[in-house]
């Protein structure tokens, strides 16, 4: 009786710690051997736009084909037009278990997926399955080779290791000039734009008649530089200042003397109505096309909003006014080595229980990687394609060389911001990625917002001030929480609750084999 | 010996299992906690207010400079939505008192007080900052305290006001404007879910609108009724005289003219 009660406790501890182990675990994503084309599979895709139902149209035209090509999946479309409402709601459905297939998204926020286990697929060996991995056998489309996906732009989506998102289209920013105003003021456009220049034409635009209206533009409004995205902003200044932001490892160093020195330098155009941001003033560009900007630092996938003859207008048309826009790099502080943000959106592949429905999210996210998706989706905007193989198609090639033969497809803004990204790839760059990098972009981006608003309300902007911003960015965004990571991702000390919970199944076991040790001794002496 | 040792892995089993028990995904909980929620950091703001900030009048909150601090009297009309903004529970409001409307902008604001005290009508006390985007006025980073007082305000019905520089004078109030012909019906997104952008023609010119999807989304009775709106019908439409790079009326509800 004695021996089968043990046992019984045996066979219970053994069942307890295999459950407790197994206990919502995900299954490891694995390769089927096959695709097996029986089987009805419905999927999602959460998708990004920028206000642009052109976009909103290719993408239900790319599942519309991708679903021609294979009867037996259905995708489903969620349409958003902001990267961190899809993070926010990714987030809260990663604890449910109800996560998309697939994403449009950032390597940062994907860093931050990755803390729950087995959530995001690893694609490294998705990429060169010779079957359904890109260029593989299987498909049943032309999808590129891994070669042809653009080096700098896969490379932003290796992180911990391992692939863990395959980049969809690529932007950078650009700083579309009022070239006319500027003239005006009399000067001449450099090659390449200075923070300099665009601070000391910035100034002079701010001179005001007696009425109170502005001299430049006879208007009661003139902010001469408005930055859409100050996070990218206080980066680029940074990067191109070689200062700290932080170590691929994911230490803090953003707060440094050149950050406090470029808060200085801006608080002073603040101070003047030089500048201005996104988030206090409105959208640059319907500045610009009012003639109430001279230098719109956005986005290249804005560039359909910006000019005299935009397609895409958010204000009046009696607000417009007419002047020549240059589209030009963002300004540096060595104009011979310019240095650029790379940002566009990526995807990523999220892991089920199904590895076949894993497979078949993984061959639509291949099918936007196609010639006919990437092409059209890059005309929608100053975006480019992420492959050679559409970059150096005959369709792409022409398409960049009828700049300005419309308004619309051709409109040459949108082409110049292109070709601005196409000329300048091998100067862009990444921030590094690591659970909590999107908090330090947030908090890159606020130090400005609030040197803004603190300089605008009138309050004592000095050293003790920038110490005391500091300390509330290292707060509001938890970055004394962030953990280093050496080459994993690391999550610091283990919880209590692990700690006991190892502890306890160390002591069951160390019982189990004191147990069977002396059943052992003992069975020997009754020998 | 036997029975220490099974007592031993009893007791182990029985903390084995309290371990698994509490074990529930800490690891993307703690994330969701480090960069996107918290709420329990939202300090209460009731007491955070300041209660000897003088109270201005509409006309001295709209003589007030920008970027200056303001004290406003008003009473919650509408509500866009509560979300958390860096791990801080924020509100964005619309609110009316007997001489004009606030629009206001992320207050910070538990999800306890959004869902029941700054219900339609409840009195409060705000002071923030005076801010302009794109054209819309609103008060930004915020403090409140919840004051005894009822007010709904009725709709004034501004009609006649379109087109004119006076309308700007009622900014952010629950205004109607009758007799408008539908001239186009335009979803964000190409599709029902987000905002849909309204124009509206009065007397020879148009007039852009908007259903808010914030405000009403999609599972309300006006999403649906301005979604199968057709060019040509003419209709009374209420809603809050909000303003982006112009007046951009928030729906709230419409009628078919009679």
């Amino acid at each position: 009786m004695k021996r089968i009660v043990s046992l019984l406790l045996i066979i219970l501890t053994l069942l307890t710690l295999s459950s407790c182990h197994g206990a919502r675990e995900k299954k490891v994503f694995e390769i089927p051997e096959s695709f097996d084309e029986d089987k009805q599979y419905e999927i999602s895709i959460w998708a990004k736009n920028d206000t642009n139902v052109t976009q909103v149209n290719i993408y239900k035209d790319a599942i519309a084909d991708f679903e021609a090509l294979y009867p037996n999946i259905k995708v489903n479309l969620r349409l958003y037009t902001d990267y961190g409402k899809i993070y926010n709601d990714v987030i809260t459905n990663i604890s449910t278990d109800t996560t998309p297939n697939v994403c449009i998204t950032y390597p940062d926020h994907i860093a931050t997926y990755l803390t729950g286990k087995d959530t995001v697929v690893p694609l490294d060996e998705l990429f060169h399955n010779e079957k359904y991995g890109l260029g593989g056998s299987e498909l049943k489309f032309e999808s590129p080779s891994f070669d042809e996906l653009i080096p700098q732009f896969i490379g932003e989506c290796e992180f911990n290791g391992h692939y863990y998102a395959v980049p969809y289209m690529r932007s950078t920013e650009a700083c579309y000039v009022n070239k006319t105003y500027v003239e005006k003021l009399g000067y001449t456009l450099p090659e390449t734009l200075t923070w300099d220049f665009v601070w000391e034409v910035s100034e002079a635009a701010t001179a005001k008649n007696s009425d109170g209206t502005f001299k430049i533009n006879g208007q009661k409004v003139m902010i001469p530089f408005i930055y859409k995205s100050t996070d990218n902003m206080m980066i680029q200044m940074l990067k191109q200042r070689n200062a700290d932001y932080s170590t691929p490892l994911g230490e803090i160093k953003i707060f440094n003397d050149t950050t406090d020195e470029i808060l200085t330098e801006i608080a002073g155009h603040i101070d003047s109505g030089a500048f201005d941001t996104f988030k206090h003033a409105g959208y640059p560009a319907n500045f610009l096309n009012a003639g109430q900007c001279i230098f719109a630092v956005d986005s290249t996938a804005g560039a359909t909003w910006m000019g005299s003859d935009a397609p895409l207008v958010d204000i009046d048309e009696d607000k417009l006014v007419d002047f020549e826009t240059e589209v030009m790099t963002v300004p540096q502080y060595d104009p011979e080595n310019p240095v650029m943000i790379s940002q566009g959106p990526s995807m990523c592949v999220f892991n089920k229980s199904d590895s076949d429905e894993v497979l078949a999210s993984w061959l639509f996210c291949q099918f936007m990687l196609t010639n006919e998706v990437q092409i059209a989706y890059s005309q929608t905007e100053g975006y480019c394609p992420v492959t050679l193989k559409a970059q150096q198609s005959a369709e792409y090639t022409d398409y960049l060389s009828r700049a300005g033969e419309d308004n619309d497809m051709y409109y040459d803004i949108k082409l110049k911001a292109t070709r601005l990204l196409l000329d300048n790839t091998d100067n862009t760059f990444v921030t590094p990625v690591f659970n909590g990098s999107a908090s330090l972009r947030n908090a890159a981006g606020q130090l400005i917002e609030n040197v803004n608003k603190t300089v605008r309300r009138k309050e004592t902007f000095d050293d003790k001030y920038l110490d005391e911003l500091e300390a509330e960015m290292i707060s509001l965004y938890r970055l004394d929480q962030i953990t280093t990571s050496q080459g994993k991702v690391t999550l610091g000390a283990l919880p209590t609750g692990s700690v006991i919970l190892l502890s306890c199944i160390v002591i069951c076991w160390i019982g189990i084999v004191a147990y069977v040790i002396r059943e052992k001794i003992k069975a020997k002496s009754v020998k | 010996m036997k029975k220490i040792i099974a007592m031993l892995m009893v007791a182990a089993m029985v903390f084995v299992f309290a371990a698994c028990a509490t074990t529930n995904d800490p690891e993307v909980k703690e994330t969701v906690n480090n960069d996107v929620a918290d709420t329990e950091d939202v300090a209460d703001t009731e007491e955070v207010a300041d209660d000897t900030a003088d109270v201005m009048s509409y006309d001295e909150y709209v003589a007030a400079e920008l970027d200056s601090t303001v004290t406003v009297e008003t009473y919650v009309q509408a509500k866009q939505g509560w979300w958390e903004k860096d791990g801080v529970g924020v509100a964005t409001i619309y609110t009316q008192n007997e001489e004009g409307a606030y629009f206001i902008y992320e207050m910070p604001c538990s999800e306890d007080d959004y869902n029941n005290k700054l219900v339609t009508g409840a009195k409060i006390r705000v002071t923030g900052t005076k801010a302009e985007w794109s054209g819309e006025v609103e008060i930004t980073d915020a403090t409140y305290e919840v004051l005894e007082g009822e007010f709904i305000a009725e709709a004034k019905d501004l009609t006649d006001k379109l087109g004119t520089d006076e309308l700007i004078n009622y900014q952010n109030q629950l205004a109607t404007f009758k007799g408008m012909t539908v001239e186009k019906i335009e979803y964000k997104n190409g599709e029902p879910g987000d905002d849909i952008y309204v124009t509206l023609g009065y007397n020879g010119a148009s007039y852009d609108f908007c259903v808010e999807a914030y405000l009403t989304g999609a599972d309300t009775a006006v999403y649906t009724a301005v979604g199968e709106l057709n060019e040509g019908d003419v209709i009374d439409v209420e809603g809050f005289v909000y303003w982006y790079e112009g007046v951009n009326t928030h729906i709230t509800a419409i009628n078919l003219a009679a």
